[in-house]
C-alpha cells in the first residue's frame, strides 16, 4: 500500500472470502452475522460469532481492519438479535460496526461509546446537513455515501463536514435510494429493510415459453429473453417493463459500476474509502477485484495512470457504468 | 368504533396543473370530511416554483376551514437545490412540518415535526429516539406488517401512529428521473413530462400485468393501498390516524367514505365497495399489512 492512497474496504461473505480479500491487498474488509441483521442475509453466507473471532485475528496479523455490518432495521418488538450483534461486534474487538437504524445507532452510541460506528449508505445520507446530524448526534465517524451523487457532490460533502467518506467503487449498483425502497417486499413480501434481501432467489422461477425464457418475482415477470439472448438474474429494477408505449430497461440496464478510471478525482474530492461491494461473490472473484483494485489504488496514489486490469468479463451482463458519479446518468 | 380516529390527505406526490391544484385544494377545504391537510413538494424540487403560485392561498383556505395545514418537505434532498428548497420552506412558515427525509429534521432543529412515510421508523427505539428531537405525529412506512405496528402503537407513548390507508404507495426514490427517461429525456431537460400522468405512469409487466407507477423521480404501486378492511384492527392496536394519498379521483368521496367507516356509519365491506368503484385505473391493495406481498390483495 502507498502513503496517502485510498482505503480499500472489500467483501467477506465467508471467512475464506475473508482471507482472499486479505491475502489480496484489503485494507478492511466488511462482513455481516449470519442471520437478518445485515444486508446481505442470504444461504450460505455470513459468519458465526467464532468465525468473526477467527476473521479479526486472520485481518490483525495481515494488518487489515474487520467491519461489521449491522445494517437492517431492528424488527418492532423483538429488537434482541440487533443489540447483540452490537454487543458481540464490540466484545469481539471489531474495528467498527457499519449501522443505518436511528435507534440502534443511538444504542451503540450509549452502550458502546469506544466502538467506531460508520453510517451505511442503508442510512441513506445524502447530504451534508444530514451526515453533520448523524456525526452530531451518534458520533459517525464515516459515511458510506448513497450512489445517487456526482463527484461534484461527493466533494460538497466532504468540504462541508467532519466525516470521512466511503464510496461504492465497482460491483452491483442499487438505482434507488438505498434503505428507502420496498419494490422488493411489493412483489415477494421480503425487503432489504426488514429482511436483509433484495429480490430473493426464493422468489425467484425461471420459465420456458417456446423458445423465449421468462424471469418471473413473485408474481412478476422481471424479463424475458429470446432464444440466444443471454439471461440474467430478475433483480427487480434491472428488468424490463413497459411504460409509455415501449419496452425498456426502464429503471438501469442490467450493468455494474466500475470506478477505476476516476480514481484520481474521487481522491481530489476528498473520499477516505473506497468499497467493493460483492459479499455474495466467491473467493476467486473477490481476490481478482481486491488484488486489480490494489494496484490501481496504489497506481493512483503514486499518481500515475490507471493499469489495464482486465475486471470487465465480471462485470454484469460484460457492461459497466459510473452510475450516478457523472451527471448524464440521471 | 370510537369517534376519535383522525383522517390526513397526503402531500399531492403528482404534477397537476396550478388550476387543478387550486380546485382541488378549494373542494377539499369546502367538503372534505379530513381533520389535516400537508400540503408541499415533497417528490421534485424541479415543481416547486408552481406550487409557490396556488399553495399560500389554499394553506388559508384550508385554515379558514378549520383544518390543520402541515407542511411537506422533500423525500430525497440529494442536491444544493434540494437542500435550498428545503430550507427555505422551513424558514418560511409557522405551521407545523413533515419530515420525509431526515435533512429537514436537522433543520428543524428540536420544533415539532411531523415524520413521513419515507423515513425509515421501523422500532420503538427509533421511536423513541424521534420523539426526544420533536417528532409528534408518524405516518409508518407502508411495508409494516400488523405485528410491528401494533408492537409500535403499544411504545408510542404521546406520539400519534398514522399508516398509509389510501393511495399508490411511495415505494423508492431515485436520483434518476424514470418519467423523463422513459420519454427519452434527461433529467435536467425534462421538460416536465410527469404533468401528463395526473395518477402516475403505469409500468407493466412483459406479460401486460399492471406492476408499478413512475412519477418522476419516486416509483409507486400499481395498485392502490386500501386499508379499509383493517381500520378497524389498527384501531385497536391504538392507531388513530389514517392517511389518504391523493389520487386524480373523487377525494372527497374517498374522505367521506373513510369519515363513516371510522365512525361506524358505514360496514367495511360497503367501504370497502365504494373505495374500489371510486378508483378505476388500478386494484386495490393491503397485502402488506397482513405479512404479504405489497401487491397482495387479500379478501
Amino acid at each position: 500500500m502507498t502513503a496517502g492512497a485510498l482505503e480499500l474496504v472489500c467483501p467477506a461473505g465467508t471467512p475464506a472470502a475473508l482471507r482472499a480479500a486479505v491475502d489480496a491487498g484489503a485494507d478492511a474488509v466488511y462482513l455481516g452475522f449470519r442471520d437478518e441483521t445485515n444486508a446481505r442475509n442470504f444461504p450460505g453466507l455470513n459468519f458465526s460469532r467464532e468465525e468473526l473471532a477467527g476473521g479479526i485475528a486472520h485481518a490483525a496479523a495481515r494488518g487489515a481492519k474487520v467491519l461489521v455490518a449491522i445494517n437492517t432495521y431492528p424488527r418492532a418488538g423483538e429488537p434482541g438479535p440487533w443489540l447483540r450483534a452490537v454487543d458481540d461486534a464490540a466484545r469481539l474487538g471489531a474495528w467498527a460496526v457499519i449501522l443505518a437504524d436511528i435507534g440502534l445507532l443511538d444504542y451503540a452510541a450509549r452502550s458502546h461509546p469506544g466502538l467506531r460506528r460508520h453510517l451505511s449508505v442503508q442510512a441513506s445520507a445524502a447530504n451534508p446537513e444530514t451526515i453533520g446530524f448523524y456525526h452530531r448526534e451518534f458520533g459517525v465517524k464515516r459515511v458510506v455515501l448513497p450512489r445517487v451523487l456526482t463527484v461534484r457532490e461527493v466533494a460538497r460533502i466532504n468540504a462541508a463536514v467532519p466525516v470521512e467518506t466511503e464510496v461504492f467503487a465497482f460491483g452491483g449498483m442499487c438505482v434507488m435510494a438505498e434503505g428507502r425502497c420496498l419494490l422488493s417486499s411489493y412483489a415477494t413480501g421480503e425487503s432489504p429493510n426488514m429482511n436483509g434481501v433484495c429480490s430473493p432467489a426464493g422468489h425467484v422461477r425461471y420459465e420456458d415459453r417456446g423458445g423465449r425464457l421468462v424471469s418471473r418475482l413473485g408474481d412478476f415477470t422481471i424479463n424475458v429473453f429470446e432464444e440466444g439472448e443471454p439471461a440474467g438474474y430478475p433483480t427487480l429494477c434491472k428488468g424490463r417493463f413497459r411504460a409509455c408505449g415501449r419496452t425498456s430497461y426502464l429503471f438501469e440496464e442490467p450493468t455494474s459500476l466500475d470506478t477505476i478510471r476516476m480514481l484520481p478525482e474521487l481522491m481530489k474530492a476528498g473520499v477516505t474509502a473506497l468499497k467493493i461491494e460483492g459479499r455474495q461473490r466467491g473467493k476467486a472473484y473477490v481476490a481478482q477485484v481486491v488484488s486489480a483494485f490494489r494496484r490501481a489504488v496504489d497506481a493512483a496514489a503514486r499518481g500515475e495512470p490507471a493499469p489495464a486490469l482486465g475486471l470487465d468479463p465480471l462485470t454484469e451482463g460484460g457492461r459497466q457504468t459510473t452510475g450516478a458519479y457523472e451527471k448524464g446518468w440521471r | 368504533m370510537t369517534a376519535a380516529a383522525k383522517l390526513t390527505l397526503g402531500p399531492l406526490l403528482f404534477n397537476w396543473s396550478a388550476d387543478r391544484i387550486r380546485d382541488f385544494y378549494a373542494r377539499i377545504a369546502d367538503e372534505a370530511p379530513v381533520d389535516t391537510v400537508h400540503l408541499g413538494e415533497a417528490v421534485c424540487s424541479k415543481r416547486e416554483p408552481f406550487l409557490r403560485e396556488v399553495l399560500p392561498e389554499a394553506a388559508e383556505r384550508l385554515d379558514r376551514a378549520g383544518k390543520e395545514v402541515v407542511w411537506s418537505t422533500l423525500a430525497l434532498v440529494a442536491d444544493g437545490r434540494d437542500a435550498k428548497a428545503t430550507r427555505a420552506l422551513l424558514d418560511g412558515v409557522d405551521e407545523p412540518v413533515e419530515v420525509n427525509d431526515l435533512t429537514a429534521l436537522a433543520m428543524l432543529d428540536g420544533r415539532p415535526a411531523v415524520i413521513g412515510p419515507t423515513v425509515n421508523v421501523y422500532n420503538e427505539g427509533t421511536l423513541a429516539w424521534l420523539a426526544g428531537k420533536g417528532a409528534v405525529r408518524v405516518c409508518l412506512p407502508p411495508e409494516l406488517p400488523r405485528q410491528a405496528i401494533a408492537a409500535l402503537a403499544g411504545a408510542a407513548g404521546p406520539v400519534e401512529l398514522e399508516v398509509f390507508a389510501f393511495g399508490r404507495m411511495p415505494l423508492a426514490l431515485s436520483a434518476r428521473c424514470y418519467h423523463a427517461r422513459a420519454h427519452g429525456l434527461h433529467k435536467d431537460g425534462c421538460q416536465y413530462v410527469c404533468a401528463e400522468d395526473p395518477d402516475g405512469m403505469a409500468l407493466e409487466t412483459l406479460d401486460g400485468e399492471p406492476f408499478l407507477a413512475v412519477n418522476g423521480i419516486q416509483t409507486l404501486s400499481h395498485a392502490v393501498a386500501d386499508l379499509s378492511r383493517e381500520a378497524d384492527e389498527l384501531m385497536r392496536m391504538g392507531v388513530r390516524r389514517f392517511r389518504l394519498s391523493p389520487q386524480a379521483v373523487d377525494m372527497v368521496a374517498v374522505a367521506e367514505t373513510w369519515r363513516g367507516l371510522l365512525d361506524g356509519k358505514l360496514d367495511t365491506a360497503d367501504a370497502r365497495d365504494r373505495i374500489a368503484g371510486l378508483v378505476s385505473f388500478a386494484g386495490l391493495a393491503n397485502g402488506y399489512f397482513h405479512g404479504a406481498t405489497g401487491a397482495a390483495r387479500i379478501a
